[in-house]
Formats: C-alpha cells, sequence, structure tokens
C-alpha cells in the first residue's frame, strides 16, 4: 500500500515537473526579446552591436532615453497615442457595451443575422480594410486627424467587444433587471445600475482589448496620419529606422518607454478582471 | 392595500396560447395561491401583473385601475423572485433600500423603514453583508424584506420557496404565514407545491394548461374538486380514481368496474334516470380507503384485496392494495401489522366519495 502512494506520489511529482518546466519555457521565451531590447536601450552608443548577452551591459547608460526625449518628438507622439486610445476605448466600450445589450436582452429583425455579420467582419485580415477606410476618412475630410483615427480605431474593435459584452450579459440572470424594473428603475436604469456594474470583468477586457489594439497599430496610421506632429508613437519610432542609419539604441529605449502606459493600464485593470461578480444573487 | 382584479386574459407566446381566459378577483388583504404543474401559466399570469410580459388580450386592473400599459414600476406592487434575484454588487441593506433610494425618500425613513424590515425578518445582523456570504434561507428573507420596505399595494411571490430545502421551506413557510398576518397584505402567491397552497392559501386558484380550473378555499377544493384534474392534484397522497359504468338496480344507482361492484347513496349522488349507462371515475382519497374496519352506515360494503407494499410514514402507513386488477392506496394509523401479500378486507368512506362523469372530468356528486 505503501508503495502504491509513493508511486502516485512521484507520478504527481514528475507531471507538477512537466507543468512548471513548460510554463518557465514560455516565460523566458516570452520575456527573453524585452530583455533583449532593455540591454540595448542601455548601452553606450559605441557598443550597439555587440554580442554580449549580459542584460545589464558594461557601462550601462540612459542616454538614449535622454537623446530620445529630447532630439525627437517622442513625448508628444507618445501623447498623441495616448490621447487617440483612450478615446478610441471608452467610445468602443460605450458603443459595444449598449449594442451588446439590445443583442443580449431584445428580439429584434435581423439579430442573429447582425452577429454572424460582426462575427464574419473579425475574418477580414486587418490589411484589407485599409483601403476602404482610407476611402472613408478621406471622404469624411478627416485625413490627418485625431477624430479620423479615433473613429477607424473604434469601428474597427467594436464587434468583438460586441461578442464578448454581449457573451457576459447573456451569463447575468434577467430577473436581476426585473427586480429591478419592479423596484422603479427604467430599461436604461436597469442597465446602467444593475447590468454594467456586474459587467466590470466584460468591459474590462473589452477596454483592454481596445486600448492594446489602438495603441499598438500601425497600418491605418500610416495611411491617415502624415504629418509628424499628429504622428502616434508607431509612426515616430518608425522614423528613427534611416535608410542607410538606424538608431537602435534609441529605437530600443522607446520601444521600453511605450509598454508602460500598457503595463500601468493592465495592472489597474486587473482588479476589475475578477470573476464570480454575480455570485450570491439568484440561488446557487 | 388593494384588489386585483383578472379579466379575460389570455397570453399567447406566437402561436403557443399560454393563457387562455383567465378570469379571477382577489380582493384586499386577501392571500391568494395560485396553483398548477410546470407549465400552466401561473408564472405567466404573475408576471403580467407585475408588468414583466405584455398582455396580448384582457385587462389586469390593481384597485380598479387598469395596468395593463403601465410601467412596473408604477403599479405599486413588489415582487419576490423564484431565484432571489438579488443584486450582488449591493450589501443586504442597499438591496433592502434600493427602492426607497430611487424614490428619492429622505434618508432617515428609508433607514427606520429597513430597521423595521430587518426586525421583522431577524436580517439585523446582515445588513452590511453581500448576498454571497448569506445561506439559501437568509437570501430568501432579503428577498421578502426587500418587498417589505416598499409598502406595497400587493406583494407577489413566484414560487419563492422552491429552491430551499424540505425543512428550511417549512420554516420559511411559517414566517411567510406569519408575515401575513402581521402585514395583512394582499398576497398572490405562485407556486406548484400543493402542500404550500393548502397551508397558505386564503383562497387557491388551480390552474391547467392556461384555464382556471377551481377557485375555492382549501378545504373546499380538497372537499370538493370541480374535475378530475383539481380531484387529483390537491390532496397528498393522490386520490385513488376507479373508472366503471353507472347503472340502476331496484331504484339504487351501482357503480361497477372490472374489481369492484358498490352501490352509490343518494346523498353521493342524487337518485336520477340518466344516469343509467353513464361512465364514470369514481374518486377516494387515502384516507378514505378504509382497512379492515367494522363498516357502518356511512360505508361501502366490504371488498375483499391483497395488500402490495407497507410504507411505513412514522404515525401513518401508506399500504399499496390491490383490488381485482385495480390498485389502491390506502393510508392508515401507522404499523398496520400484517405482511405483504396478505388478503386484506377494505370498505370506503360514502361521505367523501367523489363521482366524476368520464367523458367531461366534471364532478357530477354532491
Amino acid at each position: 500500500m505503501k508503495k502504491k502512494i509513493s508511486a502516485a506520489a512521484k507520478k504527481r511529482y514528475i507531471r507538477h515537473l512537466l507543468i512548471h518546466a513548460a510554463i518557465i519555457a514560455v516565460a523566458v521565451a516570452c520575456v527573453y526579446p524585452l530583455l533583449r531590447i532593455l540591454s540595448v536601450s542601455l548601452r553606450p552608443g559605441d557598443k550597439l552591436f555587440s554580442m554580449d548577452l549580459s542584460i545589464i551591459p558594461a557601462g550601462a547608460t540612459f542616454s538614449s532615453y535622454a537623446r530620445l526625449l529630447k532630439d525627437t518628438m517622442f513625448l508628444h507622439w507618445l501623447w498623441n497615442s495616448l490621447l487617440i486610445t483612450l478615446a478610441t476605448s471608452f467610445i468602443g466600450v460605450s458603443l459595444a457595451s449598449t449594442a451588446a445589450y439590445a443583442f443580449s436582452r431584445f428580439r429584434f429583425p435581423g439579430k442573429k443575422a447582425g452577429m454572424i455579420l460582426l462575427l464574419s467582419s473579425q475574418m477580414i485580415p486587418a490589411g484589407m480594410l485599409i483601403l476602404p477606410l482610407f476611402l472613408m476618412i478621406m471622404k469624411l475630410k478627416l485625413m490627418n486627424t485625431y477624430l479620423g483615427m479615433i473613429i477607424a480605431y473604434s469601428v474597427s474593435s467594436l464587434p468583438f467587444s460586441i461578442w464578448i459584452l454581449k457573451g457576459y450579459y447573456d451569463t447575468i440572470p434577467r430577473s436581476l433587471e426585473e427586480a429591478a424594473l419592479v423596484d422603479g428603475t427604467s430599461q436604461v436604469g436597469a442597465f446602467w445600475r444593475i447590468i454594467l456594474p456586474l459587467s466590470t470583468p466584460a468591459l474590462s477586457i473589452a477596454f483592454l482589448f481596445n486600448f492594446t489594439t489602438a495603441w499598438n497599430e500601425y497600418l491605418v496610421a500610416r495611411v491617415v496620419l502624415f504629418s509628424a506632429k499628429q504622428y502616434t508613437w508607431t509612426l515616430g519610432l518608425f522614423e528613427l529606422q534611416g535608410q542607410f542609419i538606424t538608431q537602435w539604441g534609441m529605437f530600443a529605449a522607446g520601444s521600453m518607454l511605450v509598454t508602460i502606459p500598457v503595463l500601468c493600464v493592465f495592472l489597474y485593470s486587473s482588479k476589475w478582471l475578477i470573476s464570480g461578480l454575480t455570485l450570491g444573487s439568484v440561488k446557487g | 392595500m388593494a384588489t386585483v382584479q383578472f379579466k379575460k386574459i389570455i397570453k399567447k407566446f406566437g402561436d403557443n396560447l399560454v393563457l387562455n381566459g383567465v378570469d379571477v378577483d382577489i380582493k384586499d388583504h386577501e392571500f391568494v395561491v395560485i396553483v398548477g404543474p410546470s407549465g400552466c401559466g401561473k408564472t405567466t399570469l404573475l408576471r403580467m401583473l407585475a408588468g414583466l410580459e405584455e398582455v396580448t388580450d384582457g385587462e389586469i386592473s390593481i384597485d380598479n385601475l387598469v395596468v395593463n400599459e403601465l410601467h412596473p414600476s408604477k403599479r405599486e406592487i413588489a415582487m419576490v423572485f423564484q431565484d432571489y434575484a438579488l443584486y450582488p454588487h449591493m450589501t443586504v441593506e442597499e438591496n433592502m433600500n434600493f427602492a426607497l433610494r430611487l424614490r428619492k425618500m429622505p434618508k432617515a425613513e428609508i433607514d427606520a423603514r429597513v430597521a423595521e424590515a430587518a426586525n421583522i425578518l431577524q436580517l439585523n445582523k446582515f445588513l452590511k453583508r453581500m448576498p454571497k456570504q448569506l445561506s439559501g434561507g437568509q437570501r430568501q428573507r432579503v428577498a421578502i424584506g426587500r418587498a417589505i420596505v416598499r409598502k406595497p399595494k400587493v406583494f407577489l411571490f413566484d414560487e419563492p420557496l422552491s429552491n430551499l430545502d424540505a425543512k428550511l421551506r417549512e420554516e420559511m413557510r411559517v414566517e411567510i404565514a406569519k408575515l401575513y398576518q402581521r402585514l395583512n397584505a394582499t398576497i398572490i402567491y405562485v407556486t406548484h407545491d400543493q402542500v404550500e397552497a393548502m397551508t397558505l392559501a386564503g383562497r387557491i386558484v388551480i390552474m391547467n394548461h392556461g384555464i382556471v380550473q377551481q377557485v375555492g378555499s382549501p378545504i373546499e377544493v380538497y372537499r370538493k374538486p370541480v374535475n378530475l384534474f383539481v380531484a387529483g392534484f390537491i390532496g397528498s397522497p393522490t386520490m385513488n380514481f376507479l373508472s366503471g359504468k353507472l347503472s340502476i338496480a331496484d331504484g339504487v344507482t351501482v357503480f361497477s368496474s372490472e374489481s369492484v361492484t358498490l352501490p352509490i347513496p343518494a346523498f353521493v349522488l342524487p337518485q336520477n334516470g340518466t344516469w343509467d349507462g353513464r361512465e364514470v371515475v369514481l374518486g377516494i382519497r387515502p384516507d378514505d380507503v378504509l382497512v379492515e374496519h367494522p363498516g357502518g352506515e356511512k360505508c361501502s360494503g366490504k371488498i375483499e384485496g391483497v395488500l402490495e407494499v407497507c410504507e411505513l410514514l412514522g404515525h401513518r402507513e401508506n399500504l399499496y392494495l390491490k383490488v381485482g386488477s385495480q390498485r389502491l392506496l390506502a393510508t392508515v394509523e401507522a404499523f398496520f401489522n400484517r405482511s405483504p401479500g396478505s388478503a386484506v378486507s377494505l370498505c370506503f368512506n360514502y361521505q367523501n366519495m367523489h363521482v366524476f362523469a368520464k367523458d367531461t372530468g366534471q364532478r357530477i356528486s354532491e
């Protein structure tokens, strides 16, 4: 009996070991490029192409960061990106949350077709949308404007956000809204006071999706924006890449800096990403 | 408090007719239980009164005001849902005062009302807790508390005890009965549990297939079920039914089935020439199947049967009997010391015998 138990424990130990090995391998694969960029950003100008693999290089310096902030419009581009991204995220989530509520709760002609259409729009490669987006924004006379970018970004993230939110709303018992209606709210009131507060995990995911998509986007920005003053950081960073010479130190420093807002948003929203908010509302 | 009238209520979901001409008048301060099997339309009727379902045709009035088009919040009703429907992101106190806050009531009054309801329902200790930190029974109390604080015209209960275990259900049933005595409110209570209906109701509305089968006091529907459905639905264990034919012999009405032949006295079924040859169903509750009984004036003659199974319930015992090809259930005092397979003699208590026409299912006996 004793032998049997120890054999089972050994099996469990090996299984845990394999799982941990796999997790560590994936973690290293994810973090390694970031560490390399960090390393490059800290190198002194004369050691940019060094084969040294240490993370903190010998003679580490913040000069690339200083030059990036002083000699380029990087902070301005970062601000542009932040403005466009935040506006996109708020508008995108607002539109998606109400549209998803309609898809989840009401019966109307074309509901099923609408959901399928939204899903199928996600199957079109982003590159194929460039031309129609360009034409639309041009006809709206919104070329080289923040508004043009915000419209393009929020619209393109809508289908995914609607699907995520609709799926989440479907799990919230209707009796909660009905109780609110009997208690004295309107339909909009029930949505605002009951459904939205309960949907924070899904709203956070939709917000993060909108945020990261808009923050990292390059292709649409390349087409819509053409003056350096309006650039987002993706376009700005690309400017550092010359035909004959690329400022790899500054490039790496910029790449490190742009992760900070995303990191902050992720950390902040993680507290909303708790599941099980509806626990205890109905029988369980 | 208020009166409630349902007038010729029809409800259709697409082509599916769910309620077919429901007419019920509910008086002020009355505790009415709507009971029926799943899918009979009882919850739909309640939801229509609450304004959560549209009325296809007919009129619903509260205090003589037609409310068909009125928003749920304007109907001055409070509803306790089957699954409690507590707001999970609010504390017990916030759940209870939600409706009052919406009405922008002064804070002092809100606090007083919540404290009063919490007192009645013994929720004082839990006011700051979240719903997920409460047991099923406590959650149900909060749901009831949320209704009480509103001081509505009508309380609606939609199968409020169906998610609780048997013991808790019994406790809450008593709590609701006490609450009614205290509030003396108009209450409409929907359930599929006939025990809840019998114990709580001032009047019972029995529904089946979207039609009201009978409206009456618990004792009325138990003693004088108007049709086979009500007879079979109300009462536990279920009534015994014997199918057979009536005949008239020497001026006496006689019931005969494959297994049983017995005269039907005039105080059960008034003598009437038209009964001859009529197909009927005889209904006898298990309590009225008397086993090894000396008989008497109000009892039928002896019938021989065989004991198949005994079920001891504590103070009572269920005896499953077979008379010819007919199976019967008798409920007797506990410790009926006979082994299965033994022959027993039984008789029926005429005083509580029911006769129904087989074709229409309607009661024809007194």
